[in-house]
């Protein structure tokens, strides 16, 4: 066997051992089940909660707003950051209000934003664009800024101007260092479109868990968590994948 | 001939905090249309300055550079330029076309144009490539391409062969003469370089590095075609290249310090 096999055997192996470990204790009472039911318990609730439609109602709900805070914050962060990159007094501008902002924890302005959008669908959206806009806002006028500026120069001299910068030069040249924000961005909408959920939601998959955890059904706190991680590993993967078609190998970071 | 670019007084003043250093102290000098004109000088001469200034990259402080139009809609210039300029996320194609796109020329045009400078430069069977699959002789090939491509009114080369190894740099000169014989596009290229000046010009500006002011200018007596490597064994190519180093050691071995104020 050579090494490459044997570390994708080692890596499937771990996760089928604590499985393993964690249903054996969980069968002879060893953990308490009420906190940690069996595996194969969680895998029954999970079964119970497809069948009746739950699980996949509440997951596209979480989706849905992710999908459009993802969209609501990271469209204008690409503009705001090209803008940012390309012109000095854009980026003098703007870059102390964010630089003012970002440190602020996101999790934080949670009530603000429930005073200001309400307990409806807007404030879960607002939630994932914050997540999502400053990590694209920033690593896309940062990406624009690096870009040899001879390429500014070739574009000038070929006749390129205005929108054309923006697209033949500015977005390709800064596309990896955006892509790196774009992960981030959705990483962190993940983290808060959970939180925002749990708070001032009657659906989605944080609301799931918090209401399971108040009418201490476990189990289906268990599959909640489980789903959420899975949204996260898939889309981690489709990222790597559009990256990887987008960008020719060399200029990949 | 008439002339094709016309430089009148160019000046060029950069502020330093403790006074000023002038790039370009006032050049006036003509290039003739169709004329392969080299200007050779020392690093720091300010000849880098004079093309970008020629190419509208820069202003200058005082004076103009004019560049006379010929029938149909050509970009004045197409420049060449130093190091790697061709971007590292377009194909070798889509490089080469860059300048007919930012035109708005037809597909077919393109595909025409830029098809026939990828076969001149041996760049077909790379097309798909990317630049970071070339060596630098292909990306310098494709910056060529680009230029010729967008057919300009004249071409401006700024030591586009100087990052090259010997070897790469006599091909890509051969090939670039080649080029411009088919084309006899007026050509104005920048060469720290005497052989690489004696090789391709029609005619030599020698800069002084006091203040870039041209310090001579000389014919360069030899017939097209040429054959870089035949040309290299006459005597004439020796001779040439010994009086045109001698007017430039001076300038290497005294260079002036930027004048404080």
């Amino acid at each position: 066997m050579n090494a490459d096999a044997r570390d994708r055997l080692l890596g499937v192996a771990s996760p089928v051992a604590l499985f393993a470990i964690w249903e054996i204790a969980a069968r002879m009472h060893a953990i308490d089940t009420h906190f940690f039911p069996a595996p194969s318990s969680i895998a029954g609730t999970f079964g119970t909660m497809i069948g009746d439609g739950t699980l996949l109602s509440n997951t596209l709900t979480t989706l849905g707003r992710l999908g459009l805070g993802i969209l609501a914050g990271g469209v204008p962060a690409l503009l705001i950051g090209l803008a940012m990159g390309l012109y000095r007094p854009v980026y003098a501008l703007v870059d102390p209000l964010i630089s003012a902002t970002y440190p602020i924890p996101k999790s934080a302005i949670l009530p603000l934003i429930l005073l200001v959008f309400g307990l409806g669908e807007a404030s879960k959206i607002a939630m994932v664009a914050i997540g999502m806009f400053f990590p694209v806002v920033i690593n896309t006028a940062a990406g624009v800024r690096q870009i040899n500026p001879m390429y500014f120069d070739v574009g000038r001299n070929f006749g390129a101007r205005g929108w054309a910068v923006f697209r033949t030069i500015a977005f390709p040249g800064a596309l990896p260092v955006i892509m790196t924000g774009i992960k981030l961005g959705v990483g962190l909408g993940l983290i808060l479109i959970a939180i925002a959920e749990m708070v001032g939601a009657q659906s989605g998959l944080g609301f799931l868990i918090w209401n399971a955890w108040q009418i201490l059904q476990v189990n289906v706190m268990y599959v909640g968590l489980i789903t959420i991680a899975v949204i996260g590993f898939v889309l981690t993967v489709l990222l790597n994948e559009i990256e990887r078609l987008l960008i020719p190998a060399r200029t990949r970071r | 001939m008439p002339a094709k670019i016309a430089f009148e007084h160019v000046e060029k003043r950069f502020a330093l905090r403790d006074g000023e250093h002038v790039a370009l102290g006032g050049l006036t000098f003509d290039v003739a249309a169709g004329e392969f004109f080299v200007i050779v000088g020392p690093s720091g001469c300010g000849k880098t300055t004079l093309l970008r200034i020629a190419a509208g990259l820069e202003e200058p402080t005082a004076g103009r550079v004019t560049i006379a139009r010929g029938d149909g809609d050509r970009p004045e210039n197409a420049m060449v330029f130093q190091g790697e300029s061709i971007f590292p996320w377009m194909t070798v194609r889509d490089n080469a076309a860059y300048g007919l796109k930012m035109r708005g020329a037809s597909k077919r045009h393109i595909d025409d144009v830029v098809g026939h400078y990828l076969d001149r430069t041996g760049l077909q069977a790379f097309a798909d490539a990317y630049p970071h699959q070339l060596s630098g002789g292909m990306k310098q090939r494709v910056s060529i391409a680009r230029a010729f491509a967008c057919d300009p009114e004249v071409l401006l080369m700024d030591e586009p062969f100087s990052a090259l190894d010997e070897q790469n740099r006599t091909l890509l000169q051969e090939e670039l003469l080649r080029i411009w014989d088919e084309t006899k596009k007026t050509v104005v290229f920048i060469t720290h370089s005497v052989d690489e000046a004696v090789t391709l010009g029609d005619r030599i500006m020698i800069m002084s590095s006091d203040r870039g002011r041209p310090k001579a200018f000389v014919d360069v007596p030899f017939p097209r075609p040429r054959s870089v490597l035949d040309l290299r064994a006459t005597p004439e190519y020796g001779r040439l290249f010994h009086d045109i180093w001698a007017e430039l050691r001076d300038e290497i071995r005294f260079p002036t310090a930027p004048a404080a104020s």
